[in-house]
């Protein structure tokens, strides 16, 4: 029996335990029919009237989406081992459990579309396009990564894709999301900001700031808050005085969402990106979980109990759901299924190799890219020889 | 007390004359100056007194057609020049961003009071009708918001110019500032850059109250990424105004609450100052006098009383405050051998604590005396006019100073 590989685009043979219909094979690569699924919740709204639950997506999506979530998941956990092996050092926020949002989000929008988020970005650069060997190479510091290994785990960016980062001040994301929308309502773009920020940072006084610039002036802006329902080390209910995010917008209309279901954070983002253009500022919220704590150097055990960790990965993680709904489409089998997570594996892990080969930064990186054009801490001593600079 | 003309444009140097006339009207329009003042300031001129001294100035070269004979402020119509055109310092700031706002669509204004109401002191007045209100935008009163908007913008392409309405208030900006200005560039390894003014009136004003007169060089100066310039002529505003838009670098563009009634005749052609330049005011061969924004008119002022006592010192208008211009500066200390550094930011951890060690380090060697920084008091600046006028630096304490230098 052979194994289908996503990646060489061959057609399957038929498992010899499957269904006589020959029909109802499919050729998981190409087949883009639409397909119905229904959401897992419905959506709450608040000040306009929600997008239906029946989502239209295809097999291919619904792999490729199977196929992405289980790299980011890989990429956190081998993430989170080499953290431990003190390969990665600082602060180092990982995103498994979370990854439905990154996923179904980018299926609903282009890459003009600009998305910032703050320190929990490695899977969003992911989603945007970035490569594993990249983010490695950057959480280790070496030179091949993303930022040259100036950034760290909470600088990742990515401007051909508008990926603008990779923040690590909770909430100073939300007035520069704000800039990337004028800027496009500006040079009349068509394209919308997607602005993330946490349950943590729904608290803080910039973002609503945020909020009524983005309001007033009808900017293209959709906030986001991927709602974990923890702030670091504190509860929601702790921190919050209305833990209803989405309806904390006020004038602002507001949905929530369901965050483990990719197919509802899809419809979501659609529906978001639409009224954005049209009609200004919109706030989703984003029913979601971290499996991991805050941080790697957070256990994530001391503020919740390990049964409600286990319970959320059991009945909602994300993965599961959307590997479910392949297996009853018929789309592949759960040894196919198991295979791609096989083969993500070995990318990843091809990818740590490969970085941790990679070549640390030249100490003369530590001055470039101070100032543009090389003005700053290298060209000037007492006796600088170049006495004017041109500007353009 | 000319100054001399840098930039790309023809030299068009400014006249002993047209300095005069810039004594007398800057201290008619300030408000508040003592009679006392005003008489001190029309006796002496100071290229006469660099010449009388017989100094190898510039200015001789330069002005080798001017008139230097009188002391006594002549009448416009004598002056030499007939190119330039007279305008007040916020005109001059107002021109340069009109004109670079032609020049290139993605320049844009934001702040308090920017579009409608013409900028609280004037410096966007009729920008608004003339570019609509997304180009000229008025927001509400969110520093933190608004400047990291315009940083967010900046990310995407786009020159924003963002106004805070006085320099105190974008201390709620900081995180923006500091964080997302200085370091995308670094952070993101090069992928963005953020080609940001960041400008304002800020400084001691005439009793505006401790929270109003504060002078943010000395918070911002060790934030890695930015450059910091201060403006202190309608010539260098206008010139630096031009030079920090076109920059790709973030520049926080220093101005001061007191000067933007300053008048003075610019060229009309088009001209750019170097955006890491000091400007040589006077120069001389006694004691080199740091000084930059207004407290460039106090040490002005005292090089008067200076002169007439027999001294000749060389003054220069550092102009960029991030980062030094050490090669100006070097030179003046190589040929004085003293220095004394005036500046109306605080003593702790001011503009001057930072130039007194880079000269230490750099010019140990050339120096006959310790580096003196004559610099405001540690205080809250009180309201009580006199007690004002102690916080700050005054040209009889530069004069006592300079005094004690040169012995």
């Amino acid at each position: 029996m052979a194994l289908s590989r996503l990646s060489s685009r061959s057609t399957t043979l038929l498992h010899p335990l499957a269904t006589t219909s020959l029909l109802r094979r499919r050729h998981i690569s190409t087949d883009t029919t639409p397909l119905t699924v229904e959401t897992s919740l419905p959506f709450t709204s608040h000040l306009i009237s929600p997008p239906s639950r029946s989502v239209s997506t295809s097999s291919q999506e619904l792999l490729s989406f199977f196929h992405d979530m289980a790299l980011m998941r890989r990429m956190e956990i081998a993430a989170d081992s080499l953290y431990k092996a003190k390969l990665i050092r600082g602060f180092c926020h990982l995103y498994d459990g979370q990854e439905a949002v990154a996923i179904g989000m980018e299926a609903a929008i282009t890459k003009k579309d600009a998305i910032i988020t703050s320190y929990r970005d490695h899977c969003t650069f992911l989603g945007r396009g970035g490569g594993l060997y990249e983010a490695f190479s950057e959480l280790m510091g070496r030179k091949t990564g993303c930022s040259n290994g100036k950034g760290g785990s909470m600088h990742f960016y990515k401007k051909d894709a508008s990926f603008y980062g990779g923040h690590g001040i909770v909430g100073a994301q939300a007035p520069l999301g704000c800039g990337l929308a004028f800027a496009q309502k500006y040079l009349k773009d068509e394209a919308v900001t997607f602005t993330l920020y946490g349950d943590g940072a729904a608290n803080q006084g910039q973002l609503f700031e945020a909020l009524n610039i983005a309001a007033l002036w009808d900017l293209p802006a959709v906030l986001v808050c991927e709602n974990n329902h923890y702030g670091m080390g504190t509860a929601e209910w702790r921190s919050a005085k209305s833990p209803a995010y989405f309806k904390r917008g006020d004038y602002v209309p507001g949905l929530k969402v369901d965050g483990m279901d990719a197919l509802a954070v899809k419809q979501a983002c659609k529906f978001a990106k639409e009224h954005a253009l049209k009609n200004g500022p919109i706030i989703l919220e984003m029913d979601t979980y971290r499996y991991h704590g805050h941080s790697m150097s957070d256990p994530g055990s001391t503020y919740r109990t390990r049964d409600e960790i286990s319970g959320v990965r059991q009945v909602r993680d994300p993965i599961d759901r959307v590997r479910k709904l392949i297996i009853s489409h018929d789309i592949a089998t759960e040894k196919e299924l198991k295979d791609m997570e096989k083969e993500v594996r070995k990318e990843v892990d091809e990818a740590v190799a490969q970085a941790k080969e990679s070549p640390i930064p030249e100490p003369s990186e530590l001055f470039t890219n101070i100032y543009v054009k090389g003005f700053g801490s290298e060209s000037f001593g007492a006796d600088r020889k170049e006495l004017r600079a041109t500007l353009p | 007390m000319s100054a001399i003309i840098q930039g790309t444009g023809a030299a068009t140097a400014l006249t002993t004359l047209n300095s005069k006339k810039l004594v007398a009207r800057s201290r008619t329009s300030l408000p508040g100056v003592d009679a006392g003042r005003r008489k001190r300031c029309i006796v002496a001129a100071g290229s006469d007194a660099s010449k009388s001294f017989g100094s190898s100035s510039l200015l001789t070269l330069r002005h080798s057609h001017k008139l230097f004979a009188n002391a006594v402020a002549t009448k416009a119509d004598t002056s030499a020049t007939t190119t330039g055109h007279e305008l007040l310092l916020f005109e001059a700031l107002q021109e340069g961003l009109e004109e670079e706002m032609d020049r290139d669509p993605h320049v844009c204004v934001m702040g308090e009071d920017v579009g409608h109401y013409g900028g609280s002191y004037k410096v966007t007045k009729g920008l608004a009708d003339k570019f609509g209100d997304l180009r000229v935008l008025d927001t509400p009163i969110c520093e933190n918001a608004f400047t990291g908007m315009g940083i967010g913008a900046a990310m995407t392409g786009l020159r924003p110019v963002i106004e805070g309405m006085n320099m105190g208030f974008l201390l709620l900006a900081f995180n923006q500032i500091s964080n997302n200005c200085g370091m995308l560039h670094y952070t993101s390894g090069g992928q963005f850059t953020i080609p940001v003014v960041i400008r304002g009136p800020g400084g001691v004003g005439r009793q505006l109250g401790a929270e109003h007169s504060q002078r943010l060089e000395s918070y911002f100066q060790s934030i890695p990424g930015i450059q910091m310039v201060a403006c202190s002529t309608p010539y260098n505003a206008k010139g630096l105004m031009k030079a920090a838009i076109r920059s790709e670098n973030p520049v926080i563009l220093f101005e001061h609450v007191l000067l933007y009634n300053l008048k003075e005749k610019i060229p009309d052609e088009e001209y750019i100052c170097n955006l890491e330049e000091a400007e040589m005011v006077r120069p001389g061969e006694h004691i080199t006098i740091l000084t930059y924004s207004r407290m460039r008119y106090h040490v002005m002022q005292a090089a008067k009383t200076l002169v007439n006592k027999g001294y000749d010192p060389e003054v220069i208008d550092i102009r960029s405050l991030k980062p030094f211009d050490l090669y100006t500066i070097g030179n003046s200390v190589k040929k004085t051998h003293r220095v004394l550094i005036v500046e109306e930011c605080m003593r702790t951890g001011g503009i001057g604590a930072s130039l007194t060690a880079a000269i230490n380090e750099n010019f140990h060697d050339y120096l006959d005396a310790p580096v003196m920084c004559l610099s405001s008091q540690d205080v809250p600046t009180p309201y009580a006019g006199t007690l004002e006028e102690w916080t700050v630096v005054q040209p009889a304490q530069i004069v006592t100073a300079v005094e004690q230098l040169c012995q």
